[in-house]
């Protein structure tokens, strides 16, 4: 198996009729013996990256969290923001699939596929972090109800406890959802078929589906109730993440911003990372005749909006410490922006309140190389506003004496950058064996989908 | 779809299990539904490459069940949520958190909506699949090779042969009349087995079978007893490479881990063979004068008022009489086993030597605990002095004042 110079999905795709070309233009991407070489080139940097995270995480096992920079005071540290940063990322996907489906917003099905992907990829390094987090990684069945000699049962008025329940009812809603839109693609991929192992994998996962009008019936209530139940479910899994914090008494902390703060700069960062996938998909997969301009330009907008959204809640987090009266609330927010980790408050401001404003010139948010590159700088963002939130609010609490400064390790950082190699190669699995668009979607709401003025 | 091609089952030619249309277009395929559902035929299907609009209604299709399924699994999911949560945290093991209530509803709304959306959502996943007869491995249409583009780009409408308006010649022309670009014959499926291969069977059972084996051992554990104790595969810090104190250790000829001192051996701090100043005594008697290393000095004298108004104010109060805030409480309270503190003005105290109460405030005495280990030697013995202070100034006369201070009293 060579690897071809040339893109093969440069390409226009085969077919006598629209919807065969959609069929094409995605399947042949799962269906080419010789992907693209920047496939190759991004899956041997990542499965490096993967090795690092499975190496630091193997070395945190056997040493302790102690290989962590974490430290009284700042005992949440790397973790924690991890963790919140990638939960976050994964509320795009949802919000596609879900939120913009009930508000009819049928741009969506270019793309909703794989946010869902990066939803669930997201999710699953983000669920390590708390998983190693805990200390002894090889009990993590004490946070959940099991029946034990001890009578022993978890507190379910925790936070921690909410989170623990809110984020596994996340990841399983958010694979149903997933899998089910992916039935009627699997069937196209099994029907086109060559080799019996493409067959019968595919016939397996697509379960015998045959487009019966019966079952496309029941397919589609099915997809509504889920959507309807997956759009609070969203909202809640950051809300939850957020009450880890607001339901402490910590300074910087204890806000009942908190929730819509934490929902909407999840959406942000999220689709940031959208369009950061979008962009080298749609330009190595050759995709641009189903990922258009418009719905970059689209997702641009939303990142403006909901970075508008967080702009407002960073100024309404210090106009409500001022307003309070209370001085350690004041100082925690001073402090942020003007203590020893100002420099990390100035990055916040800059990557997620400034930069997006670029968006506001058409040239900019209908380029892709510049959506590419604030989305990035987004994502670095959202980042450091998890890393502003947990450390400056722990490091210099009520007393004085009790004050600290975190410093993160190599192995905080091998272990961040590692969870990068575990997302981006399952993402680029995903896009290498999964229908990376949902097809069927796609063709039901081309301009041959509809039916009206045909007879 | 199924994957054992097993030579055919029934000999002959099948027969027919309906006649399949092929259409181009959404519309095409719209209109021949509302042509068929006219014609009063019932088991007939259309197949599209995505969901058509209106076909629904072309068809004549009944609003499904499902969302009463969802219904049902969001209200056991909601009640779970509630049982278990009052059950776990509020009777079988209540919890104390800060004296909050053992069960209030808001503490626990985001785990009822939880597992609400969860229960919901898998239900709704399952039906769907229920509902449509899925996962369905084989069907007649599958040998039709034009059917393969159903999930790409071709439309499909087919009429079984069990309808009972069906008839092979009728019924084709009546689907002529809906302008397909094809019509087709599906035959009844002969090449696949219609029983399951017996191995994959076998197979299965013994997976069913042997997934329980675990379970059944651990429900075997839980009600027998073991004298070995329990597998540790992580060791956690329950063993540790080392001897702990009172513990066997054949190395040593004794057998005993912990190393008893060597003769003569004097810890850092324990060299205190001072008998008068350690210990308040002068051979096998009690000391009756302070020891050398304490100078009789204001200094040493507001030093022992301070520890005294820390440590024996409680009970002995402000002047020693024994009436601090502690036995004044305890008298209140009545409860008859309080032992009154001594009023340390009294004869007999007066005529203590200091050896003695150096020994009484060091050891203790009825139910006043020793407070050696709280207040270092010297100011054990400052505290002494000021209580002799205290006994004087108690005790005293009217001939004690030096005169001046005499004279002004009149």
């Amino acid at each position: 198996m060579a690897i071809s110079d040339v893109n093969p999905f440069e390409a226009p795709p085969v077919g006598d009729n629209m919807f065969a070309r959609i069929t094409d233009n995605v399947s042949r991407i799962a269906e080419t013996a010789t992907p693209p070489r920047a496939w190759y080139i991004a899956f041997g940097v990542a499965q490096l990256l993967l090795l690092m995270f499975f190496g630091s995480l193997g070395y945190v096992i056997w040493n302790g969290i102690g290989a962590w920079g974490n430290m009284m005071p700042v005992a949440w540290g790397f973790p924690i923001v991890n963790f919140v940063f990638w939960i976050g990322i994964g509320h795009a996907g949802t919000l596609i699939s879900a939120v913009l489906f009930l508000f009819r917003q049928n741009w969506r099905t270019a793309i909703n596929r794989f946010a869902e992907a990066m939803t669930i990829f997201a999710v699953v390094c983000a669920g390590i972090f708390p998983g190693m987090h805990i200390g002894r990684p090889w009990l993590p069945y004490y946070m959940f109800p099991i029946p034990n000699q001890m009578n022993m049962w978890p507190q379910f008025r925790s936070p921690l406890e909410w989170d623990v329940f809110a984020v596994s009812t996340y990841a399983t809603v958010s694979i149903l959802f997933w899998y089910m839109g992916m039935i009627p693609d699997f069937a196209t991929f099994r029907d086109r078929a060559t080799t019996t192992v493409r067959r019968v994998a595919y016939g397996i996962v697509a379960m015998g589906w045959r487009g019966s009008s019966r079952q496309w019936h029941v397919y589609e209530r099915a997809y509504l109730i889920l959507a309807a139940l997956a759009t609070p479910l969203v909202l809640s899994v950051h809300s939850v993440v957020s009450f880890d914090f607001a339901t402490a008494q910590l300074p910087g902390w204890h806000t009942t911003i908190f929730p819509p703060y934490f929902v909407a700069g999840a959406i942000f960062g999220g689709f940031a990372m959208v369009v950061t996938l979008a962009v080298p998909a749609r330009q190595f997969f050759g995709l641009k005749r189903i990922i258009t301009i418009r719905h970059l330009e689209l997702m641009n907008k939303v990142i403006m909006a909901t970075g508008l959204i967080v702009g407002y809640a960073y100024g309404m987090e210090f106009f409500v410490a001022w307003y309070s009266g209370n001085k350690y609330e004041v100082f925690a927010f001073v402090n942020r922006a003007f203590g020893p980790y100002g420099w990390a408050y100035w990055t916040m401001i800059s990557c997620n309140v400034l930069f997006p404003q670029l968006h506001w010139f058409p040239k900019v948010r209908t380029n892709p190389w510049a959506t590419l590159a604030i989305g990035m700088i987004v994502n670095v963002g959202m980042w450091f506003e998890r890393f502003v939130i947990i450390c400056t609010s722990l490091s210099r609490d009520f007393l004085p004496s009790s004050w600290g400064y975190f410093v993160p390790t190599p192995v905080d950082l091998m272990t961040l950058g590692g969870s990068f190699g575990l997302f981006f190669t399952l993402f680029l699995l995903f896009c290498r064996y999964l229908p990376m668009v949902a097809m069927a979607e796609v063709k039901a709401f081309s301009p041959a989908g509809h039916a009206h003025g045909d007879h | 779809m199924s994957d054992d091609h097993k030579p055919s089952i029934k000999p002959g030619p099948a027969p027919v299990h309906g006649l399949l249309a092929e259409y181009d277009t959404p519309g095409q395929i719209l209109h021949a539904a509302k042509h068929i559902r006219k014609a009063g035929f019932t088991k007939w299907d259309t197949y599209t490459p995505f969901a058509v609009h209106g076909i629904d209604d072309a068809m004549g299709i009944k609003m499904t069940k499902l969302p009463w399924f969802t219904l049902v699994a969001g209200v056991c999911g909601l009640l779970t949520a509630i049982t278990l949560q009052w059950w776990t945290n509020a009777v079988d093991y209540p919890w104390i958190v800060s004296g909050k209530p053992f069960w209030s509803i808001p503490a626990n709304v985001p785990i009822m909506f939880e597992l609400t959306v969860l229960l919901s959502a898998i239900t709704t996943l399952v039906g769907m699949l229920m509902l449509n007869n899925l996962p369905h491995p084989s069907h007649p249409l599958d040998q039709v090779r034009r059917f393969a583009r159903v999930t790409d780009d071709k439309f499909f409408l087919m009429i079984e042969a069990s309808d009972p308006k069906f008839d092979d010649v009728e019924t084709r022309e009546l689907l002529a009349e809906t302008h397909p670009v094809a019509i087709e014959a599906v035959l009844e499926d002969r090449t696949t087995a219609e029983k399951l291969p017996t191995g994959l069977v076998y197979g299965l059972v013994i997976v069913a079978v042997a997934s329980v084996v675990p379970f059944a051992l651990a429900a075997k554990a839980r009600y027998t007893k073991s004298d070995s104790p329990r597998i540790h595969l992580i060791q956690d810090m329950d063993s540790q490479p080392k001897y702990k104190a009172q513990r066997e250790n054949s190395f040593f000829a004794d057998n005993r881990a912990t190393r008893p001192a060597i003769d003569g051996t004097v810890a850092v701090g324990d060299a205190r063979d001072d008998d008068k100043f350690y210990k308040g005594k002068e051979g096998n008697t009690w000391a009756r004068t302070f020891p050398s290393q304490i100078a009789l000095t204001e200094a040493t004298m507001d030093r022992g008022r301070q520890r005294f108004g820390i440590y024996c104010t409680p009970c002995h109060g402000q002047v020693g009489q024994g009436n601090g805030m502690v036995s004044m409480r305890a008298d209140s309270l009545a409860q008859g086993t309080w032992v009154p503190p001594s009023n340390v003005t009294q004869a007999n105290l007066r005529e203590m030597p200091v050896g003695e109460l150096f020994n009484n405030i060091s050891y203790g005495v009825r139910n006043m605990p020793g407070y050696a280990p709280q207040i270092k030697t010297e100011d054990r013995w400052a505290i002494i002095m000021y209580v002799r202070a205290l006994q004087r100034s108690q005790s005293g006369s009217v001939s004690d004042l030096p005169p001046d201070a005499r004279a002004s009293l009149k």
